[in-house]
């Protein structure tokens, strides 16, 4: 049932990636728990902006869970204390009447602040230039059933493939490690016919790319599957080990 | 293959290879250590103590040994070191807050130095006098002399102090293995949704049974062996 | 204002395949000395951009999200339409396009649209090469749903994450040519003008997010990707970030905008639940496949419900109205979805609405439960059921869900001829911008369907044609006085927004707004409330830019200045969709006017007077804009009443 509750905010405010940053404290009151977590954040902005003050700037976009744009380190976990959720889909129900919660950015060498709660997280979008793809133009590809695939594979390259690219498997991870981002790109593709192909070119330049931007290598704690909104599996980063290993072995 | 070792996951595969190698290790000597319970006055273990100091295992497997040591934990800096780059000098103030992630599969270098620690007195109590000074003493079977490992081992775990410390050490080297067992195989790749259940689970046995091995028989040689 | 449509001779089957055996082609040679700017990385976008790249062009892509997979293709989820026909159920080409037209309610120019019934299956193909998961039978081949009505099955999906899965494999098809170094993407980067040389469209100005700098491009040509204006209503299913800011600008410079009021509501969304809302939630119209819509028959009941006194599982069978089978009992729950918004609409304004604001009905799978069992149906819904319950705290599979129409998608958009080209000529619109191939109404898993065909298999032909003439064009530094002249004039806006120091949040005018446009120009439009709507938003219009206030500058990252720049298009975007809607004095698709409708409330459209596209052109910031008609002309298509009973 709706409810009111009042919150403590402590909020990370940096105006800039060269500025240093820190913790401002707000206090909202009558936020409904039926309202979403982004939506208190609203809530937050248009009393900044009527105190005449700088809202707190916040990525975000589609507000269903499915865009991978917003990014909120809620409390100690990426995108709060609910399970399988993405910020927007974190609902107020999950706190408590006068509870602090504190909100940060995702915190990783790989995705450097660029103001208050938005990080840059281009970076993934470098590893899946490097080979996150088919090589087939627009055009003289043969008919979608010229080659058929088995449910189960279909199936499971789609649950690698449901990730978001959002980051929370980075910002938990305590070695900054983007496995599980390049692992699920590597097994939605090398579990098709059409991504077999250059199964082994495309592990090993993207964990090539992966390694040159700086993130951490995986120590197999697993946080990443626990915190991703997807519930990607670490099964994929297994995958991935066979296919770079297998790829090296090959040359 | 020249480039296989320069990245994240050629290094996250000597760990894995180095850890494995070292699990056999640790399989053998416990199972030498099982002989310490063989009630003849340590005739057994000492003959099976001096097999390991025969020429080909001291000078063929013992540097390949020291080097799996030393494999592991170099690189076990290494991966620590390039990781905490990773992670960036910021902190998360609100700490982390993930569950379900075992404590030890976060906590694997500090384990590690604790392991090493401990291998550090293990070496200085026993490999030191055995196979480097050879200040143990001496006991002849069929006419064979040889050093008289049980009594050095007898004699050093009867103070309380030492074998609690091996106890702890030991319990130190379990919770290290009850990630890294599972953990290599997965950086292997020889994982996946099913695997991966059954690895962790026969990965914790080994490392209660490594575990509890070498400590109870440290604690039987103290209580029962005096 | 010249609205050639430029349509092929010919059969309308043969039509495109004569445009593309007479259409002027570049050679491999002069690609490469050709730019192209593509503005958006959805699902037109991004297909674009990377089809030119792979051709050979240079591309600069532009997204003001982080990265091109932000685009709102992404929430799309039921599924993408091919006349494959693999399900043999006696799907064709020719019943693609009929239906789309005809559920489009004959507002869509056929020519279009037989050609995106033509390249549908290409995409299909397209996309499996590229990888994306559709769904599977267990011999390994491609599984169809039916959707949204239609009678065949001819749709396919992948999951609940169809748009998600086909962005995806277009995101990765444009990161490749990243990689190639064909295309230029430029990420948080927002267009804040389009350059004009010669009257033609040249560059854009764009304006850096984070650094708050504005920058000079040129193009040969300029492809607008940018998606649909629904968000003028605030609360829409559209993504935050949506805006149809990219195509006022155009519309400023000249391109016509045509059928603005044509936005489509759709019916299966989570209902409003407080002020505080941000966005509305789509939630699949598969979901009507299975569930039954009903509101309670007494309105004591539902006067009962609203006060939280009685649960609507305690209503009984009798006591329920399903309104949709009552009134269309050939296609009951599964009637278009403008038919089943306004009927949703009619029983609430009825007093029939349930939900704490009596604006929702039920939707309920007790009966699928009972006849297929709970595991079919959480194996067929589980996500969606999921995502409801996140949201609104119920359990679905107890208690039915509450669902209420929001607006969705705007059919209306930048005019285009043939060859996807505006008015303007080197302007061309491709996806939800443009106006072309829904009509007054869009099917069901057609978006997707029409933002790939754009970027894929048509605009790679029919740039072409327009770009073989500039091959001798040379490049423009963006130092040519056009150039700087529009980078001032933005910058002028922008200084403008910021100088106003008003007292109230961009927020709060836009909510205003928003309830405006619901009020008078959402599912229900009559000559009063349209009148009125005119009058409001140009209140809101002078409140806006007097009294917004934006804290912070212009340097650096600044959302709020963002916002205000958009919203200052939205009002524009409302006003033009109000004009348009109380000019079409008709019913049709996802326009309703309630002075046209049958003594059952049937739309009633008035062929006769209104079976063409109304064009509008910019006069200027405060002058009413003009009207031009594109008669529409059926040579293939029967033009009747739709009827669903």
């Amino acid at each position: 049932m709706e409810n009111n509750i009042s919150l403590t905010l402590k909020v990370w405010r940096q105006n800039g990636p060269k500025d240093k940053g820190r913790f401002e404290t707000y206090k909202l009151d009558k936020v409904s728990t039926d309202s979403s977590f982004l939506e208190m954040m609203d809530i937050l902005n248009e009393q900044l902006v009527n105190e005449g003050k700088e809202p707190v700037a916040f990525d975000h976009d589609c507000r269903e869970g499915i865009c991978g744009m917003c990014s909120l380190y809620i409390n100690g976990r990426p995108h709060g204390p609910d399970d399988d959720v993405t910020t927007c889909q974190l609902h107020m129900r999950k706190f408590k009447d006068g509870e602090t919660i504190t909100i940060e950015p995702w915190r990783s060498a790989g995705f450097p602040v660029i103001k208050d709660l938005i990080v840059n997280r281009n970076a993934f979008d470098t590893i899946i230039a490097a080979g996150g793809y088919t090589s087939v133009s627009t055009g003289g590809v043969p008919d979608a059933n010229a080659i058929p695939i088995p449910k189960v594979d279909a199936d499971e390259a789609m649950d690698a493939a449901s990730c978001i690219g959002c980051g929370a498997c980075v910002a938990t991870c305590k070695n900054g490690s983007a496995m599980l981002f390049v692992s699920a790109k590597v097994s939605h593709l090398a579990l098709l016919p059409q991504g077999k192909v250059e199964a082994a070119r495309r592990a090993k330049n993207m964990v090539a790319k992966m390694d040159e931007l700086g993130f951490g290598n995986c120590t197999n704690t697993g946080a990443c599957e626990v915190e991703c909104p997807k519930g990607v599996s670490i099964s994929n980063i297994a995958r991935l080990n066979r296919e770079f290993l297998k790829a090296k072995l090959a040359d | 293959m020249s480039t296989i070792f320069g990245s994240s996951i050629g290094r996250k595969l000597l760990m894995s290879l180095s850890g494995l190698f070292l699990v056999t290790f640790l399989i053998v000597h416990l199972s030498i250590n099982l002989l310490l319970l063989v009630p003849d006055g340590g005739e057994t273990f000492n003959i099976a103590a001096n097999f390991m100091a025969l020429p080909l295992i001291k000078y063929g497997l013992q540097p390949v040994l020291f080097g799996g040591f030393i494999i592991h934990i170099i690189y076990a800096s290494i991966l620590t070191l390039q990781n905490n780059k990773a992670r960036g000098n910021a902190k998360y103030a609100s700490g982390n807050n993930t569950k379900d992630v075992m404590w030890a599969s976060k906590n694997m270098y500090v384990l590690g130095i604790t392991v090493t620690a401990f291998l550090v007195v293990h070496i200085v109590d026993f490999f030191v006098p055995l196979q480097i000074t050879h200040g143990a003493a001496s006991v002849t079977y069929d006419g064979v002399e040889m050093h008289n490992t049980y009594a050095l081992v007898n004699a050093a775990l009867s103070e309380a102090w030492r074998v609690a410390l091996y106890v702890v050490g030991s319990l130190g080297l379990t919770i290290h293995l009850t990630h890294g067992f599972w953990s290599a195989f997965q950086t292997l790749g020889f994982s996946n949704n099913i695997w991966r259940k059954r690895w962790t689970v026969i990965g914790i046995a080994f490392a209660w049974i490594i575990g509890l091995g070498f400590a109870a028989i440290a604690i039987l040689q103290f209580a029962f062996y005096q | 204002m010249n609205l050639d449509s430029k349509i092929p001779q010919g059969p309308m089957a043969e039509k495109w395949s004569n445009y593309k055996a007479n259409q002027k082609l570049v050679n491999p040679a002069n690609k490469r000395k050709l730019d192209i700017i593509v503005v958006g990385t959805g699902l037109a976008g991004a297909s674009a951009a990377a089809s030119f790249g792979e051709m050979g062009f240079n591309v600069k892509n532009f997204t003001i999200q982080d990265s091109p997979r932000r685009a709102h293709s992404i929430a799309a989820q039921g599924g993408i339409n091919a006349a494959k026909n693999y399900p043999n159920d006696g799907d064709s080409v020719h019943r693609l396009f009929y239906d789309t037209v005809k559920g489009g309610d004959y507002r869509a120019r056929e020519a279009n649209v037989h050609r995106l019934a033509e390249v549908s299956n290409d995409i299909i193909d397209q996309c499996v090469a590229q990888g994306v998961p559709f769904a599977r039978e267990y011999g390994g081949l491609l599984d169809n749903r039916s959707f949204g009505g239609a009678q065949v099955s001819r749709t396919f999906y992948a999951k609940g994450q169809t748009g998600q899965q086909l962005l995806i494999g277009a995101y990765q098809a444009l990161m490749r040519q990243v990689n190639a170094g064909t295309v230029d993407l430029y990420t948080r980067t927002e267009i804040v003008d389009i350059v004009m040389v010669d009257g033609k469209a040249r560059g854009v100005i764009a304006r850096d997010l984070v650094t708050g700098e504005f920058q000079r491009h040129f193009g040969h040509a300029v492809v607008l990707a940018t998606g649909g204006y629904g968000n003028a209503f605030f609360l829409s299913t559209n993504a935050m970030g949506s805006n149809g800011s990219a195509a006022i600008k155009a519309y400023e410079k000249g391109a016509a905008f045509a059928n603005p009021c044509f936005a489509q509501i759709h019916p299966t969304c989570i209902p409003v639940h407080g002020e505080f809302q941000s966005k509305l939630t789509l939630m699949s119209e598969s979901l009507r496949n299975d569930g039954r819509i009903w509101v309670p028959k007494k309105k004591e009941d539902a006067e009962a419900i609203r006060a939280g006194k009685l649960k609507p599982t305690q209503i009984a069978e009798e006591n329920r109205d399903y309104y949709l089978e009552r009134r269309y009992p050939a296609f009951g729950n599964l009637v278009p979805r403008d038919v089943a918004s306004r009927a949703a609409k009619e029983r609430c304004d009825a007093g029939f609405g349930v939900g704490t604001t009596g604006l929702a009905v039920y939707l309920d799978f007790k009966s699928a439960i009972e006849r297929l069992g709970e595991d079919a149906i959480r194996a067929r819904y589980g996500n969606l059921f999921q995502m409801y319950e996140k949201i609104v705290d119920d359990n679905p599979y107890e208690t039915p869900m509450m669902i209420y129409p929001a607006i969705h998608y705007t059919m209306g958009g930048i005019w285009v001829d043939y060859e996807l080209q505006t008015t303007v000529p080197g302007l061309f619109a491709a996806g939800e911008a443009n106006f072309s191939d829904h009509g007054a109404n869009r099917l069901g898993a057609s978006a997707l369907m029409q933002g790939l065909a754009d970027g894929y298999f048509v605009l790679p032909y029919t740039i072409q044609n327009y770009l073989a003439d500039d091959i001798s064009t040379p490049r423009m530094t963006g130092d040519e006085k056009e150039f700087v002249d529009a980078e001032s004039e933005a910058k002028a806006k922008f200084e403008k927004l910021l100088a106003i120091k008003g007292n109230r949040s961009v927020d709060s005018i836009h909510k205003e707004l928003g309830l405006v446009m619901w009020d008078f120009v959402g599912m229900a439009r009559n000559k009063e409330g349209l009148e009125k709507a005119i009058e409001r938003i140009a209140e809101i219009k002078k409140e806006f830019w007097s009294n917004v206030r934006i804290p912070g500058s212009g340097e650096g990252m600044n959302v709020e200045l963002e916002k205000a720049s958009r919203l200052a298009d939205f009002i524009t975007t409302g006003d033009l969709m109000a004009r348009d809607a109380l000019h079409r004095e008709e019913s049709c698709g996802g326009h309703f006017r309630e002075e046209f409708q049958t003594e059952e409330g049937e739309a009633m459209r008035q062929d006769d007077q209104f079976a063409y596209a109304a064009c509008w052109e910019y006069q200027g910031a405060d002058k009413a804009p003009v009207m031009h008609k594109e008669d529409l002309t059926f040579e293939v298509v029967k033009v009747a009443q739709r009827n669903y009973k």
